[in-house]
């Protein structure tokens, strides 16, 4: 056991390393002309460049070393946390992350634990139903969730609540009540995935036999859901918890873009747009890393939840 | 008993009632006779799907046919005119009819869908296929590969892939296309685990069947099912993502219409014109519940 779990924190740190690789290699490797990409993002056209002033503009960038060089020296310097200074803004990277993550963490928080409870109670509730007219449409509203793009929700939203009803502040990060609308954006997607998975996973639980004794020995069927199925059917919903994660950072992305906030999102679509590669590059690596520390954590909690699942080598094809 | 007609998933096309073992007859019977309306209005939902996924997928090839405007053509007297009958989903802040601009506006969104799709079907599968059934080493490195992109946000990989190839149909079908590669390896090397677990393989080696075979004969067709559920459910997905970028900025350029860029562009009229955004998203968000629908059709029948 002790083995595994240091196998699954190496997998992880390489995992980590490899990600960043991949940025690498898709920021600094892709552009045919990394140099006249980074002039751009300062509104340089590199054609109004001599020989000698790109040269320079290559050297002050860093961009006239061998690629290796320039891979190790930001690896290195992304693992003592500095990213480098953004073309667009001329600040560190590291200063305009830790600006701009916490009102983004705040934002997520609220919208995961929003997405948990609408999530697990309308796949509580829909699978306990008996089967009828009720169940069946309760069983379509996740599909509903999934199918709406999360940037017309907060459009809808900001019609009815913010420009109609004058409920909640359309944009800005002015108090609490800002938080609101954008949250539920962020939670509508996330709890119909959750919804979904739940849903499915319920319906197989619910068809094992063991299930059939609970209800032969005479428990009610809400009392079966809660106590016998649930913790089963939950586990599957553990391994998502991940990609939910993960889908909150890029449902940030669009969210702060239409509620006008001040964010980690933000911040990415207009680096993106400003082709700022430092950026991007941090806000990537960091989403994975999150993503990386909750999956080794699910990971870890997994088998000690789930008795079934064994780390012991699997010899069965030998 | 009991519980099993309470838990037998309700039987979607009477044609398709199973005919195979007799047990299984009482129980479709009793579905039936229980639910046709439900099985009635459940087919009509799959008629209505496949209709709008026609009807997307003909104003992506033939617009013109469609459309009831030139897309392009300026009326600065109707401005944001609310929907009627003349301009079916109104028009925007250049008298623009958007029910034309949302059909030729189809085009680039499905082309770039297509192309993302395609990509992730292929790659996806493949490794997938690769790691679950050869297992061992292969399957390590597949899977940490894996592992590394799916460690990676999809619509972030896809904005970093977008930062690099530049904006654009084209990048952002790859970049959406290799977003959505991790979660096709995954579904399918999942499927063909547990499958291959399942007793019938064991009887089926133990019979003397060579692994080539088994993998033909009885864990691809029997894992097939779910990924194929997945692919119908990625379209929208992809939909759903190159709206987003195009949303985002990244997508084609004015004045090209994609879906994404109508409801981006109708923001600024919200307060005064809330259907110049809210009727192109709606649309959207029609077609990717119709494929939402569709897959879970699919799913179901295959259960």
């Amino acid at each position: 056991m002790t083995g595994y779990v240091l196998r699954r924190i190496g997998q992880a740190v390489v995992v980590l390393w490899a990600a960043y690789t991949v940025t690498f290699v898709i920021l600094y490797l892709l552009p045919s002309d990394p140099v006249a990409l980074q002039l751009a993002a300062n509104n340089v056209e590199i054609d109004s460049l001599s020989p000698e002033q790109r040269e320079a503009a290559a050297a002050r960038l860093g961009l006239d070393r061998p690629v290796w060089e320039q891979y190790l020296g930001m690896l290195l310097g992304a693992l003592r946390g500095d990213f480098g200074v953004s073309f667009a803004k001329q600040v560190p990277v590291g200063e305009l992350i830790a600006d701009r993550l916490p009102p983004t963490a705040i934002l997520s928080a609220f919208a995961v634990l929003i997405a948990l409870v609408f999530g697990v109670a309308l796949a509580l509730f829909a699978t306990w139903l008996p089967r009828g007219p009720v169940a069946a449409i309760l069983r379509r509203v996740p599909a509903v969730g999934v199918s709406v793009p999360g940037f017309w929700i907060g459009l809808l939203l900001i019609q009815v609540f913010a420009f109609t009803l004058g409920w909640f502040p359309a944009m800005g990060n002015e108090g609490p009540a800002s938080y609101v609308l954008p949250a539920i954006t962020m939670a509508i997607p996330t709890s119909a995935v959750l919804a979904q998975v739940l849903i499915r996973s319920f319906d197989d639980t619910l068809s094992e036999p063991y299930i059939a004794t609970a209800r032969a020995k005479g428990l009610s069927r809400w009392s079966v859901q809660l106590r016998h199925a649930f913790r089963n059917a939950a586990l599957p919903t553990l391994t998502i918890l991940g990609l939910l994660v993960g889908a909150t950072v890029t449902g940030s992305i669009v969210v702060e873009t239409v509620f006008s906030r001040h964010g980690l999102g933000r911040l990415a679509q207009e680096s993106v747009l400003a082709q700022d590669v430092p950026v991007v590059q941090a806000i990537v690596v960091l989403a994975a890393g999150a993503f990386v520390v909750v999956n080794l954590i699910v990971d870890l909690l997994y088998p000690l939840l789930d008795p079934r699942i064994s780390h012991t080598p699997n010899v069965s094809r030998a | 008993m009991t519980v099993t007609v309470l838990e037998s998933p309700p039987t979607t096309d009477f044609d398709a009632v199973p005919s195979g073992p007799a047990a299984a007859a009482p129980t479709a019977s009793l579905a039936r006779t229980r639910r046709p309306v439900g099985a009635l209005l459940r087919r009509f939902g799959v008629i209505l799907a496949l209709g709008i996924i026609l009807f997307a997928v003909l104003s992506a090839v033939v617009p013109q046919l469609l459309a009831t405007y030139d897309p392009t053509a300026t009326a600065p007297l109707d401005r944001l005119l609310p929907p009627s009958p003349t301009h079916w989903f109104g028009t925007d802040e250049l008298g623009r009819d958007l029910y034309s601009r949302v059909v030729h506006g189809s085009a680039l969104t499905i082309a770039a869908t297509a192309l993302a799709v395609g990509l992730a079907l292929v790659v996806g599968l493949t490794l997938g296929v690769l790691s679950g059934f050869v297992g061992g080493l292969t399957d390590s490195i597949a899977m940490r590969i894996v592992d590394v992109f799916l460690a990676i946000p999809g619509l972030l990989l896809a904005l970093a892939i977008v930062t690099a190839l530049g904006f654009g149909t084209i990048p952002v079908a790859i970049a959406v296309g290799i977003g959505i590669v991790p979660g096709f390896a995954r579904t399918t090397r999942a499927e063909v685990l547990r499958v291959r677990t399942l007793p019938y393989i064991e009887a089926a080696r133990a019979g003397g069947a060579s692994w080539t075979r088994i993998l033909i004969t009885h864990i691809l067709p029997n894992s097939w099912g779910p990924v194929m559920v997945l692919a119908v459910l990625d379209i929208g997905v992809a939909i759903l993502a190159v709206a987003s970028l195009s949303f985002l900025g990244f997508g084609a350029a004015p004045p090209a219409a994609e879906w994404g860029t109508l409801i981006a562009n109708g923001r600024n009229y919200l307060v005064t014109a809330p259907w110049v955004s809210l009727i192109p998203g709606l649309f959207v968000a029609v077609v990717v519940l119709s494929l939402n629908h569709l897959s879970k059709t699919l799913e179901e029948v295959q259960r």
